[in-house]
């Protein structure tokens, strides 16, 4: 075993660290989430030209990367930056389903996006589906050589600026069933799509779709009718890799931050970080962090491993990131007291995002159930 | 024992109950129910209200106009208030300095401000905390010199609740460096339209305007205006947090917060069922309830004890840490609750006059934020840590 990055992964690494060091100052980054669309799109540009984008795609579709390790180092760094890019929603959801689906026709869309030309993003969750990834109530239907697509579809990342969006949606079975679903390129000017974008509370930006009669040409229909389901699971294992490795950055700040703040901020005439009482905290903070990083490392190095193994890989880190992403994020502020509570002080901004993620793709609680029934079934 | 109630205190329950249905406007607790921002109008609407029937004062002495009521009673008036949506009553001149006024202020003091706190011309605010001290109340450096018949006020405050609607704030202030730190501290009144007083808002994390920085430039304070002894503010002070503490219980607010889970609970689906029957979620809920109906309990004990405040001290810092730790656990689950539903955050959704359809479930915009602000409650008025302190130094005799 080895678990020190290729030389080409630590140079990736310390040059996406540096160019965040230089280009991405809170200020800035706050600016650019509180935007019309939620991310600035000249910083868009100067990451697709740094081959950021491209990192996240295989060598086959005209990348430089995609393998699970891509993933988390570059995701952990963007967590340290607190980037509000459509890195997720446009490589990682819309580009893995692209990837994994497409004709070759289709597939030289991927070019765009890793030029950052194209935003993509994955409209799969709807209002009642929770984190289920087989609840899909959309249904598409054929009509005279044309699909038709009816439905709504929630909190999804970065539509509001996409060029074009892979929607799922039913062609048979029923709520639940991981057969029958199946995925469309959707792009964003068709008519009978009404896309409502807002803020998230971290800074992100999602949007409801209203699908209404939304005609479609044969050719927008990715891979088989009916048969999404696997690159569902696997765009959403992909996403969920990024996400723990999001969080591990997003703590190891929050961790750095208040170790700093410990040993400067006096009260009682000493450093804070002298009492027993939050010496003690801090050290189940650390050692909490060692547990999602570990986790996280598993996840992304069986993401091409059975889909048993994976799967139970992914939750076991999602499920871990979202418990130790809360301690950190929680811990973090009251250790700090009031000064975190405040909008200046950038504390506060990691901490809702850290929170957040618990919220995309699987909380803590779904992730733990979903582990055990993998865990139960026989290998 | 007897944990029931009386008939005297149903019937109190009764008129308290025909009361808010008569009396609370629907426009303001509709706001509260709905999770609302509310105005200062809503708040001095309702303060007035409650005057004009003689509730305002719950734990003042009649004499002083408060309303004579016994601890249940109080207790049932915060149930029914809060379940019915009312607003939560701005503590800083009823329920801070009232108290302190009516034990150690004068008699000219007494009878100028108590009515005012009651007729609502007077809006307080604290002016305890400042940058660099925080749980450390004794380290403050705001000073006040005597010069003549006045004080010349120079410093910092911070933290300050609602400061931005206030027209007076009461300040700790240091008037002599001798001694132990608590040793030098005065208790002062001051009017917020003095020259030399700047307020700037302090925005929170989740983008809200409810705290503010206090500058104090040079500000002349009429001597009348200390409250009992040069250089004994600290006992005041302290007698001042013991009754911050035990409000900070907030068991009505917290049963409400809870009726509103289960709501939830009972509306938000997974697979297809309601979420309350989810197995892992219900226990969540359980084991907050329990807590919650434990804690109530602790509450009444301490209301009703012969001398409440003399036993206040590590009680109410018991219930302090109980108070706000259920409070984040019910904010936290419910934040849970709503899964994706959590992240949106569209800030006019909160503003009354929003008409569009909200995002996701009706009740999900404010959660999150909620969540987020009451992260503030274990670390305001003494930190959690600082509570546990007061416990075991008052307990363990260390």
């Amino acid at each position: 075993m080895d678990f020190n990055h290729t030389e080409d992964r630590a140079m990736l690494k310390d040059m996406v660290t540096r160019f965040l060091a230089d280009n991405y100052a809170l200020e800035k980054r706050n600016e650019a989430a509180e935007s019309s669309e939620g991310f600035s799109r000249e910083q868009w540009s100067r990451f697709a030209e740094l081959g950021l984008i491209g990192a996240l795609f295989s060598e086959e579709v005209g990348g430089f990367g995609g393998a699970g390790f891509d993933i988390s180092v570059l995701f952990e760094e963007l967590g340290r930056g607190l980037v509000v890019e459509p890195f997720l929603a446009s490589a990682v959801l819309g580009g893995t389903m692209l990837a994994e689906l497409g004709s070759d026709d289709q597939k030289a869309m991927i070019g765009d996006v890793i030029s950052g030309e194209k935003l993509l993003a994955f409209a799969h969750g709807e209002p009642q589906s929770h984190y289920d990834l087989s609840h899909v109530e959309t249904m598409a239907r054929k009509d005279t050589g044309k699909w038709v697509l009816n439905g709504k579809k929630a909190v999804v990342l970065n539509g509001d600026s996409a060029d074009a969006l892979i929607v799922t949606a039913r062609t048979a079975g029923s709520s639940w069933d991981e057969d029958g679903l199946s995925a469309f390129i959707v792009p964003a000017n068709t008519d009978g799509l009404t896309v409502r974008g807002y803020p998230t509370i971290d800074g992100q930006h999602a949007c409801e779709i209203d699908l209404n009669d939304v005609r479609l040409e044969e050719s927008a229909l990715l891979g088989k009718d009916g048969d999404a389901y696997p690159a569902i699971e696997l765009s959403v294992a992909r996403a969920n890799v990024a996400l723990t490795s999001e969080a591990i950055g997003l703590m190891e700040v929050c961790r750095d931050m208040t170790l700093d703040y410990l040993r400067t901020r006096k009260q009682f005439g000493v450093p804070i970080g002298k009492f027993q009482a939050l010496q003690h905290r801090m050290a189940t903070v650390l050692t909490e962090i060692e547990q999602a990083r570990s986790a996280a490392i598993n996840a992304a190095g069986r993401l091409d491993l059975s889909r048993r193994e994976r799967e139970m890989a992914v939750s076991s880190a999602k499920a871990l990131a979202g418990r130790i992403g809360r301690l950190v994020a929680e811990e973090a502020i009251q250790m700090h007291g009031g000064i975190a509570m405040t909008w200046e002080y950038g504390l506060g901004h990691f901490a809702k995002r850290l929170i957040m993620l618990d919220h995309q793709f699987g909380d803590v609680d779904y992730h733990t159930v979903r582990f055990a029934e993998f865990s139960r079934k026989a290998t | 024992m007897d944990l029931n109630y009386t008939d005297e205190e149903i019937a109190f329950r009764d008129d308290v109950r025909a009361f808010l249905k008569a009396e609370l406007p629907a426009s303001v607790s509709d706001k509260v129910k709905g999770g609302k921002r509310l105005t200062k109008e809503d708040m001095d609407s309702w303060h007035a209200i409650l005057n004009k029937r003689g509730w305002l004062a719950e734990n003042w002495p009649v004499e002083y106009g408060g309303t004579g009521w016994n601890a249940v009673q109080q207790q049932i008036f915060d149930d029914e208030t809060c379940a019915a949506g009312a607003p939560r009553i701005v503590p800083f001149g009823l329920k801070m300095l009232a108290p302190v006024l009516i034990k150690y202020g004068s008699e000219e003091q007494k009878k100028h401000y108590l009515p005012r706190i009651l007729d609502g011309s007077d809006w307080w605010c604290q002016g305890y905390s400042e940058p660099g001290a925080g749980s450390d109340l004794a380290s403050l450096k705001t000073r006040a010199v005597r010069d003549g018949d006045h004080f010349i006020v120079n410093g910092q405050k911070t933290w300050t609740t609602l400061g931005q609607y206030a027209n007076k704030i009461f300040c700790l202030v240091r008037t002599s460096t001798e001694g132990k730190p608590q040793e030098g501290i005065s208790f002062l009144l001051i009017d917020m339209d003095t020259p030399g007083i700047t307020v700037r808002p302090i925005i929170l994390l989740e983008g809200t305007h409810e705290v503010n920085e206090v500058f104090f430039d040079d500000v002349r304070v009429p001597v009348e205006n200390l409250v009992g002894e040069e250089n004994k503010g600290w006992t005041y002070a302290k007698y001042l947090l013991t009754h911050e503490r035990t409000n900070i219980a907030n068991v009505g607010a917290n049963k409400v917060s809870l009726e509103h889970l289960k709501h939830i609970g009972r509306t938000q689906k997974v697979r297809g069922r309601p979420l309350i029957e989810d197995p892992l979620f219900a226990a969540r809920l359980a084991q907050i309830e329990m807590e919650l109906d434990a804690m109530a309990t602790t509450n009444l004990r301490l209301l009703s004890s012969p001398d409440s405040v003399a036993n206040a001290g590590p009680m109410s810092s018991m219930l302090k840490i109980k108070g706000t730790e259920i409070r984040q656990a019910l904010n936290d689950l419910t934040r849970r609750a709503l899964g994706p539903y959590a992240m949106p955050f569209v800030s006019e959704a909160l503003e009354t006059g929003y008409n569009e359809e909200p995002i996701g479930p009706d009740y999900a915009a404010p959660v999150s934020k909620d969540y987020f602000n009451n992260r503030k409650i274990t670390i305001y008025g003494g930190s959690n840590e600082i509570q546990r302190g007061i416990i075991t130094k008052m307990m363990m005799g260390l």
